[in-house]
C-alpha cells in the first residue's frame, strides 16, 4: 500500500515536471518584428564660418529609410576623442541634414561627431566624422557685399559734399510737405494756437526717430522766431530727454532762450494706446493749428491723424513705416513718404553739405535702378544669372 | 567744447560699430552686447527724468487750473498708487497689494488700452470713406483696386467670379509690392545717409541746430 502511494506520488511529480518542461504546453513567444533602419552616412564636421567661435557645423547624408518614413529625427553626438564616449549635442527632426553645434566647449580643439538616426522602433548610429575645430573669424565674408555698397555710397556722398562745398549749386526738387512747414508755423502764429510735434513712438535706436528729431530742431527754430507755442509729447524716455535738449538749443541759437518753455517738451506714457489717447486729449483741448507726426508710428497713426483732422489742424506727417503711410496720406494734408523724411533736415536747413548728401542719395538710387534693369535683363536672357544675382545680394 | 565732445563720441563710436558689424569675433560681440546693456542703464536714468517731467507737467496744470485740470489729479494719483502697489506688492506679507496691482492692470489698464485700439475700426471706416471718394483718376484707381482686394479676401468675392481672389492677389503681389520695394530702397538709402551724416558730424540738428 505504502509502495502504491509512493509510486503514485512519484508519477504525479514526473507528470507535473514533464508538463512544465513540455514545449507544447508552454506559452508561445510573441512575434516581434523590429524594422532595422540604416544610419545616416557621409558625416562631415566643419568650423561654422563667420562666427565668434564655439560652433561646428555637422552635415550628413540622410538615412535611406527616411523616404519610407521610418525616421523621426537625428541625434547629433559629440566627443573629444574618436573612440571615446559621445554626448548628445543636439537633435533635429527628419528632413534636416545639418546641425550647427553652438555649444562647442573650446575653440582650437578637435571634436568628433556621430549622428544617430532615431526611428519609431530602432536607432542606428553613423560612423565617426572627421575631426573639426571651432574658431572665431575676424571678418564676416557674407557681408562683403554690404561693405562694398557702404564704401561706394560713402564715396558718392563725399563727391557731392565736396561739390557743394566748392559752391556748386545743387538742384533739389520741391517737397510739398516740407515747403508747407513755414506756412504751417505762420498759420499757427496768426491763429495764436500752438504747434503739436510728435516725434514718433519708437526709441532713439530707430533712424526714423533720429530723422524726426533733426526736423524738430528746424521746426523749433521757426517757432522760436515766431514765438509760437510748441508742444512735444513723448513716449520714450530717452527720446524725451534728447527732444528737450534739441528744442532748448534751437531757442538758444535763435537768440530767444527767454521764449523757451521747459514744459513744452514733456513725457506722456510708455503705453502705446495710452500715448495715443493722451495726444488725442491734447489735440481736443489745446486745438493746435498744426500737427506734425514725424518718425516711426504703428497702429496709433490713424487714431492720431483722424483726431487731428477733426480738430481742423494742418497736418504734416512723415514715416518710413510702409503700413502706416496710407493712413497718413488719407488723413493728413501733407505726407513725407519714406526717404523724404530723411531728406527733410537738409531741405529745411538748405545747408550745402546736407544737400550734397541728398544728391549722393539720388545718384545711389539711380545706380540701384540701373543695376536692377541690368539684373532683370540678364536673368531674362539666362535664368541661371538670377540665382547668381540673388546670392550676391544675400547678406549674412 | 560742449558740442565737440558729443561729436567726437559719435564719430568714434560710429566708426567702431560700423567696423563691428563686419567683425564676428568673440571680443567684438562682447563689446556690442555690453554696449546694449549700457543703453538699458541709460534708459533707466532717462525714466527718472521722464517721470519728473510727467509730474511737473501735471502739477503745473493743476496749479494754473488749466482746462480739465482734474484729469491731472487722476493721472498723478494713478501714478503714485500703481508705483506703490508695484513696489510693496513684492514684499513678503504684503502680497494682497501685489494682487491689487495685477487686478488694476488686467481689469482697468488693459481694457482701456483695448478700447482705444478698438476705436481704430471706426477711424478706419471714416478714413476709407475719405480715401475712396473718386475725385481724381488716382483716387478712382485706388477705389477700384481696394474694392477688388476686399472682394478677393472674402468668400463672397469668389462666389461672384472665381478669378477675383487671383486678381486681388496679383494686385497685392505685383503693383503693390513693387511700390513698397521702391519706397524701401529709398528708406534704406535715407537711413544710411542719415547715419553717415551724423557719424561724420555733417548733420548736427540733433545737437539743437547749426553746431557752430
Amino acid at each position: 500500500m505504502r509502495l502504491k502511494i509512493t509510486g503514485l506520488l512519484l508519477m504525479l511529480c514526473w507528470a507535473t515536471a514533464a508538463m512544465a518542461a513540455s514545449p507544447v504546453t508552454a506559452a508561445p513567444p510573441e512575434a516581434v518584428s523590429v524594422a532595422v533602419i540604416a544610419p545616416p552616412s557621409d558625416i562631415k564636421a566643419v568650423d561654422t564660418p563667420n562666427d565668434a567661435g564655439h560652433a561646428i557645423t555637422v552635415s550628413w547624408q540622410a538615412s535611406p529609410d527616411e523616404a519610407q518614413k521610418l525616421i523621426e529625427g537625428y541625434e547629433v553626438l559629440r566627443s573629444e576623442i574618436s573612440d571615446g564616449e559621445f554626448v548628445k549635442a543636439g537633435y533635429v527632426p527628419y528632413g534636416f541634414t545639418s546641425f550647427d553645434d553652438q555649444d562647442v566647449p573650446a575653440n582650437g580643439k578637435d571634436y568628433f561627431y556621430r549622428v544617430r538616426a532615431v526611428g519609431r522602433e530602432s536607432q542606428a548610429l553613423s560612423a565617426v566624422s572627421n575631426p573639426a575645430r571651432a574658431s572665431e573669424q575676424w571678418f564676416n565674408t557674407l557681408r562683403i557685399n554690404a561693405l562694398i555698397s557702404c564704401i561706394l555710397f560713402t564715396i558718392i556722398v563725399m563727391i557731392f559734399i565736396a561739390r557743394a562745398r566748392s559752391g556748386q549749386s545743387l538742384f533739389i526738387r520741391r517737397i510739398a510737405g516740407l515747403a508747407a512747414v513755414e506756412e504751417a508755423v505762420g498759420r499757427a502764429t496768426e491763429m495764436g494756437r500752438p504747434i503739436l510735434y510728435v516725434p514718433g513712438i519708437s526709441t532713439i535706436a530707430d533712424v526714423a526717430t533720429i530723422a524726426a528729431l533733426n526736423i524738430l530742431g528746424q521746426v523749433a527754430k521757426k517757432t522760436a522766431e515766431y514765438d509760437t507755442p510748441l508742444l512735444v509729447p513723448n513716449k520714450d524716455p530717452v527720446v524725451f530727454t534728447v527732444a528737450q535738449e534739441i528744442v532748448k538749443e534751437a531757442y538758444n541759437e535763435i537768440g530767444r532762450p527767454d521764449a523757451y518753455n521747459h514744459d513744452s517738451v514733456f513725457y506722456l506714457t510708455d503705453s502705446q494706446m495710452g500715448f495715443a489717447s493722451g495726444v488725442d486729449g491734447i489735440m481736443a483741448r489745446e486745438k493746435p493749428a498744426t500737427n506734425f507726426f514725424l518718425g516711426m508710428f504703428y497702429a496709433e497713426s490713424l487714431i492720431l491723424a483722424e483726431t487731428g483732422a477733426e480738430t481742423g489742424a494742418i497736418q504734416i506727417a512723415g514715416t518710413d513705416a510702409i503700413h502706416q503711410l496710407p493712413f497718413f496720406i488719407t488723413a493728413c494734408d501733407y505726407t513725407l513718404i519714406g526717404e523724404e523724411l530723411y531728406a527733410a533736415s537738409a531741405y529745411l536747413s538748405r545747408e550745402p553739405m546736407l544737400l550734397g548728401t541728398l544728391k549722393g542719395q539720388d545718384w545711389s538710387k539711380a545706380i540701384i535702378v540701373l543695376l536692377l534693369i541690368i539684373g532683370l535683363a540678364a536673368s531674362l536672357i539666362n535664368p541661371g544669372i538670377r540665382v547668381i544675382i540673388l546670392q550676391m545680394l544675400r547678406v549674412g | 567744447m560742449k558740442r565737440q565732445i558729443p561729436l567726437i563720441i559719435v564719430l568714434t563710436l560710429g566708426i567702431f560699430f560700423f567696423i563691428q558689424f563686419f567683425v564676428p569675433s568673440q571680443i567684438s560681440t562682447n563689446i556690442y552686447q555690453t554696449t546694449l546693456q549700457w543703453t538699458l542703464v541709460i534708459s533707466a536714468f532717462a525714466i527718472v527724468l521722464a517721470i519728473g517731467s510727467l509730474v511737473n507737467h501735471h502739477m503745473l496744470k493743476i496749479k494754473r487750473r488749466k482746462p480739465h485740470w482734474w484729469n491731472s489729479i487722476v493721472t498723478l494719483v494713478a501714478l503714485v498708487v500703481m508705483a506703490l502697489l508695484g513696489i510693496f506688492g513684492r514684499v513678503k506679507g504684503l502680497e494682497p497689494l501685489g494682487e491689487l496691482y495685477r487686478k488694476l492692470f488686467h481689469y482697468v489698464q488693459s481694457p482701456m488700452d483695448q478700447a482705444m485700439f478698438a476705436i481704430l475700426a471706426f477711424y478706419m471706416a471714416s478714413a476709407a470713406y475719405r480715401a475712396f471718394r473718386a475725385r481724381s483718376q488716382e483716387a478712382a484707381l485706388l477705389l477700384i483696386s481696394g474694392f477688388i482686394v476686399m472682394l478677393g479676401v472674402i468668400p463672397f468675392g469668389s462666389m461672384i467670379w472665381s478669378k477675383i481672389p487671383d486678381i486681388a492677389e496679383w494686385i497685392m503681389m505685383v503693383p503693390n509690392m513693387a511700390a513698397k520695394r521702391g519706397i524701401l530702397f529709398g528708406v534704406g538709402l535715407g537711413m544710411t545717409a542719415t547715419s553717415l551724416k551724423i557719424i561724420l558730424g555733417i548733420e548736427r540738428s540733433w545737437l539743437g541746430g547749426g553746431g557752430k
